[in-house]
């Protein structure tokens, strides 16, 4: 598969000149993820309307624009309906522009999604990658002439990234479009990604980049203030390496940070930083309600209501940024407050007031209704009374007289709010109950629900009409008197973090609450910073943690210590501990010096982790464990380079992990000598070694000293015997 | 102004030896045949800094360095001497004349620098932040010291002229990060606190800390009571301060008085203040401003401080003399490509040669040389790029290239040195061929030896 490929991107290459390969996108129609339930169990994602247009037509038309000739739909859930509207809408006819869906049911990821389009064989040259979310009005012209340039120098640039700078809240860890911060280190000449980091773990207080970065470079630069766009400028080759590996699932996390830390085959990232242009992904509600507000208020020019106009009815402009469309009757008395757009054939009762919201086509609102911050969209009844801030009203809901909406609401396909009922704050109601198998692990989100679900739903579309009237009797209570929808229970996790990917502004005690904890994250970056007695500051100190220290060392250290810790504890017998370690060290292919180390640092840590109050008392600790465990080690220590990696490890230990130890260095390789665990010659070694090293690193060689000369001098003495 | 200035002048380095001795201290090692003490103190006297605190370490160094001090400058600055016990460390030194330290801010720099940058220009940046502490930032020397050439087998990534990782934010303005000495080998560690507050952090390899610093002289002196462990100005006590910046801990205790304490005028007045910035400066409230106003309405009053630097253009020379590859670095440059710094006037051929000196028959000195009084060269001599101290005897058919020759030294016919240190007093020997040596002061180099990169001083 991989040989015809290549030659096939060769010959376009050559013929760069000559003959001009169309541009080409991906569009991915599907997100992959449950942000959008339950609104997205009965219709796509892309399907969704924005401002009064599904969202696709934002990023087909963009596409357009950008001079894309030949886009191709990837569709999975609800693919049926993605290909019917596309069907009965005009981009199937529209000339030099070519869109042609590709269908799948069992593709999971956009991994699985891009390896679809690998075997189809369908993109020649470098591709634009891009979701069927995203509104953007930038002009791929420069990304693109860049792109290729840096291709033409070094053919392991494959991708390039659009980056936007917007500054991220530090106190809640989000941006304003609600998605998370995300940490980027690049270099500042060649705009090169060195590091990626996005679902930050705000356990840590340090960001951790390795010294290889910055050996090439004089100079990187770490952002916290741009905003990945998700539009990606992509050389073909990223197409196969989605098949390559297989396991690639989450473009980000596993595409862009496998390329990232895999130094073998050298591929190279590059971000692209637009500065006036728009570009923004929609990814879960609050960025709904940002990139909404952004199209009223035009930032995303031409991709504006009025200017867009899809369908047959036109929306006009009016002062202090209301959209009309044609055939609105409202009463004199109501009010349409500014930057609000009212959708084609809507009807307005009197004393109705309406302020920041954008209503459908075809809504019926009646008297004394007050909307704020509401995105309601088609066909929508509001009776008398109605009280609705910050929420998502879909298709054919119906509010009863007197109801109201708290904050964060999102009504999805005809629900029926019952009379004078109120729903709560961040409640999302649907017809259809919530899916039980739902993995609250965003890891593994896109994995199973998604697919099964979505194809019952497909089957059910035709016939939900009957279904539905099913419903009608069993929900009634949820939702008031007359009302019909299940309203889902919250699943933990999801109760902690809905605030923030909701269209509700986020309440002031939330900010305080987040600005308090990241106080304490502060402090305690700064109590967990004790310094080393030698005075020599080591960056390790910052961490406060120790789990910080296991992620360092690798997964074969952890591997011993919990084995050690469970002879330990099931007492276990020497010679079948040294059996588990050796089939340990078979299977992670290390040497018998790693072993040592491995299990030395083990039994060190489970000496400092005993209870101990004075620093005679964890001697007294380590003597016993080291003398009840001795033969399990020195099986491992038959050569001099193994009992240098023991007296290294015991002195990184004192530096970083198990600073306890560090008065009591020399003491306890005394102890080790006399043991014979360790030997003369490895000790002298292990000085000799030293003596090249910088001061800092010599502490232990100093303290070590006296020990060190009574060995020098004592082969002397035995001479004499 | 109201700086107080402490010179730390050290001892006897021993990165330095064999050039070095109780006799001839770090301080007093000639650079282009004046002690480089000499350096910084004429830098500070440019910008009008004429009230010295040097300190030494040791009490017979301290006699030295006082001697040759009172002799130079007794006329127009003010230098007092002040000497503490060896391997206190910065930290340690600055602790034990604390009680000499009056002013509201303190500038420390270090005994070895050699430089042109206007202290007065770190001096204001300091002022005008209202910063805890200031430091002067230098492009790092290209040529190497010695230890990373010695242990390059090791560790391959190490790369010649990296001493410091430097995090700056996007304004070039203030330090957000710093690692030295061992650390710059390690992984980078970023404080995310810190990242968050900025936004961007430029981190520069290519940057070094000169060991010049301004200090606030009360979070200076609190922080050296407050952490008895700090051992070095440098290594501990700056990464301190910049690692909490946003989290301060300096002037939390005791009381602090309301004229010299900027965190607390930061905190106090709130709103007013972040307006009047913005409409002072037209630029954005620094996010030190940003960071402390966040909390409004949250009980806890944030407190931050200010770490700035001064980055030395790069027409500037900045280097430190602290190892023997530096001695040879500085002294060519200063008679060569920075010789404006030696305070010397150059003659037509781009060299200095004392009136008194005696060049033999056929002898030629090249440029970016320097012959020092009195001293003697044989006939048909060559010298280029070598520094030649006071009284040397040199004999015919001597060559010196790339090499400091102190003073009183006496050199026989037919002798070659290249990229040596040849300490005062010693006496080569006819056909005596060095090339990468340093020669302790009195050495006896016998006839006829050829060394190579050899360190040769009397035991």
């Amino acid at each position: 598969m991989g040989a015809p490929k290549k030659s096939s991107a060769r010959v376009s290459e050559d013929h760069d000149e000559l003959v001009r390969v169309p541009l080409q996108a991906i569009l991915i129609a599907d997100s992959f993820t449950t942000k959008f339930r339950p609104i997205t169990l009965e219709r796509p994602k892309v399907l969704l309307p924005l401002v009064n247009a599904p969202m696709i037509n934002y990023t087909l038309t963009w596409l357009e624009s950008a001079g894309v000739e030949e886009v191709f739909v990837f569709c999975c859930a609800h693919s049926k309906q993605v290909i019917n509207y596309l069907e009965k809408s005009e981009w199937f006819n529209q000339p030099n522009f070519t869109v042609t869906t590709i269908e799948s049911q069992n593709s999971v990821s956009a991994g699985d999604a891009l390896r679809v389009i690998y075997e189809r064989n369908v993109i020649h040259g470098d591709f634009v990658l891009v979701s069927g979310d995203t509104v953007s009005n930038m002009s791929l012209t420069q990304a693109l002439l860049e792109h290729k340039e840096r291709k033409k120098k070094d053919s392991n640039a494959v991708m390039t990234m659009v980056i936007k700078r917007s500054k991220t809240n530090p106190a809640i860890h989000q941006s304003r479009l609600g998605t998370d911060e995300i940490f980027m280190a690049i270099d500042p000449d060649t705009k090169q990604l060195l590091y990626y980091e996005d679902k930050a773990d705000y356990s840590k207080g340090t960001l951790h980049l390795e010294n290889s970065l910055l050996a090439d470079n004089p100079s990187l630069s770490l952002h916290h203030d741009k905003q990945d766009c998700y539009i990606d400028i992509c050389s073909p080759e990223v197409l196969s390496l989605f098949t390559d590996n297989f396991d690639y699932q989450h473009l980000r996390r596993h595409f862009v940070k496998g390329l990232l830390v895999d130094d073998i085959m050298g591929y190279k990232i590059f971000v692209h930083e637009i500065c006036s242009d728009y570009a923004a992904r929609i990814d879960n509600f609050r960025s709904y309600d940002t990139v909404s507000k952004d199209i009223i208020h035009r930032w995303t020019y031409p991709l504006v209501p009025d200017v867009m106009n899809f369908g047959n009815t036109t929306t006009k402009l009016e002062r202090q940024g209301i959209y009309r469309a044609s055939e609105i009757s409202q009463s004199q008395s109501a009010v349409v407050g500014p930057f609000s757009v009212i959708g084609f054939g809507t009807k307005i009762g009197n004393n109705t007031k309406i302020l920041n919201s954008v209503v459908g086509e075809g809504c019926k609102i009646g008297s004394n209704v007050h909307i704020e911050g509401c995105y309601i969209w088609d066909n929508v009844t509001i009776e008398d009374g109605c009280k609705l801030r910050y929420g998502i009203v879909c298709d054919g809901v119906t509010m009863k007289s007197g109801s109201a909406l708290e904050p964060g609401v999102v009504l999805s396909f005809k629900v029926v709010v019952g009379k004078e009922f109120v729903v709560p704050t961040y409640s999302q109601v649907s017809l259809l109950q919530q899916p039980i198998e739902e993995d609250s692990d965003e890891e593994l989100e896109y994995a199973d629900s998604t697919s099964a679900i979505t194809s019952t739903l497909d089957k059910s579309d035709g016939e939900s009409d009957s279904e539905l009237s099913d419903t009608h009797f069993n929900p009634a209570s949820e939702l008031g008197f007359g009302g019909v929808g299940y309203i889902w229970p919250k699943c933990e996790g999801g109760h902690e973090e809905e605030w923030r990917h909701s269209v509700a502004p986020i309440t002031e005690d939330k900010i305080l609450e987040a600005v308090k904890a990241l106080e304490d994250e502060l402090e305690l970056i700064l109590d967990g910073n004790t310094l080393p007695p030698s005075g020599e500051l080591k960056p390790n100190s910052i961490d406060s943690d120790e789990d910080d220290n296991d992620d360092l060392r690798d997964d074969f250290d952890k591997e011993v210590e919990e084995t050690f810790l469970r002879a330990v504890h099931e007492n276990i017998q020497e010679n079948h501990l040294t059996l588990e370690v050796n089939s340990l060290k078979l299977s992670y292919n290390k040497i018998a010096a790693d072993c040592a180390g491995a299990l030395f640092y083990a039994m060190m840590k489970y000496a400092v982790d005993m209870p101990h109050s004075s620093a005679e008392r964890l001697t007294q600790n380590v003597q016993a464990v080291l003398a009840k465990w001795k033969k399990v080690l020195t099986s491992y220590l038959n050569d001099m380079d193994e009992q240098i990696e023991v007296i290294l490890k015991f002195e990184e230990m004192c530096l970083e992990s198990a600073k306890e130890y560090a008065p009591l260095f020399a003491q306890i390789l005394h102890y080790m000598y006399n043991e014979d665990i360790i030997e003369e010659d490895a000790i002298l070694s292990w000085e000799d070694e030293k003596k090249e090293a910088d001061e800092s690193d010599k502490v232990f060689v100093k303290q070590a000293q006296t020990f060190i000369q009574w060995l020098k001098e004592a082969p002397e003495e035995d001479e004499e015997e | 102004m109201d700086f107080q200035v402490v010179v730390l002048a050290g001892g006897v380095s021993k990165k330095l030896l064999p050039l070095v001795s109780k006799e001839l201290p770090n301080a007093l090692l000639p650079v282009a045949n004046r002690p480089v003490l000499s350096y910084v103190v004429e830098l500070l006297e440019l910008s009008n800094l004429k009230d010295l605190i040097v300190v030494v370490e040791g009490k017979d160094v301290a006699l030295n360095v006082g001697a040759w001090i009172s002799g130079a400058y007794a006329d127009r600055l003010h230098v007092e001497v002040a000497s503490v016990p060896e391997d206190v460390g910065t930290a340690g030194a600055i602790r034990a004349i604390a009680h000499h330290l009056t002013a509201k801010d303190i500038l420390i720099v270090s005994g070895d620098l050699v430089s042109d940058v206007p202290v007065g220009a770190v001096a204001a940046t300091h002022r005008r932040h209202d910063a805890v502490v200031t430091a002067l930032l230098c492009n790092a020397p290209i040529s190497g010291p010695l230890e990373s050439v010695s242990s390059g087998g090791k560790d391959k990534t190490k790369k010649p002229g990296r001493y410091d990782l430097i995090g700056l934010d996007p304004t070039k303005q203030f330090l957000l990060h710093i690692a030295t000495g061992a650390e710059v080998e390690k992984d980078l560690r970023i404080q995310k606190s810190i990242l968050r507050a900025v936004g961007q952090i430029e981190i520069r390899a290519d940057l070094m800390d000169a060991h010049l610093y301004a200090f606030k002289r009360s979070v200076l002196l609190e922080v050296l009571d407050q952490k008895s462990a700090f051992q070095s100005l440098k290594h501990d006590v700056l990464p301190y301060l910049v690692r909490s910046q946003l989290k301060s801990e300096v002037l939390l205790n005791g009381t602090p008085q309301a004229e010299e304490n900027g965190t607390e005028k930061v905190n106090s007045q709130s709103n007013q203040q972040m307006i009047s910035q913005i409409l002072a400066n037209a630029s954005e409230p620094t996010f030190h401003l940003r960071h402390t106003l966040g909390t409004i309405g949250s009980d806890s009053v944030r407190r931050a401080h200010k770490c700035c630097v001064y980055i030395s253009g790069s027409s500037k020379y900045c280097a430190r003399l602290n190892s023997i590859q530096a001695y040879n670095d500085i002294n060519r440059d200063v008679i060569g490509e920075a010789s404006h710094l030696s305070g010397y006037s150059f003659s037509a051929h781009n060299n200095i040669i004392h009136p008194t000196a005696e060049l033999g028959a056929k002898t030629t000195v090249g440029p970016h040389c320097m012959l020092g009084e009195g001293s003697q060269m044989g006939d048909k001599c060559s010298v280029k790029r070598s520094v030649i101290g006071r009284h040397c005897r040199i004999g015919a058919n001597v060559k010196v290239v790339n090499s400091v020759v102190m003073n009183h030294v006496t050199i026989g016919d037919f002798c070659s040195i290249q990229g040596s240190v040849i300490c005062s007093n010693v006496q080569l020997q006819e056909r005596a061929i060095l090339k990468d040596c340093q020669v302790g002061a009195g050495f006896v180099v016998t006839s006829g030896s050829e060394q190579k990169g050899e360190v040769l001083a009397k035991k």
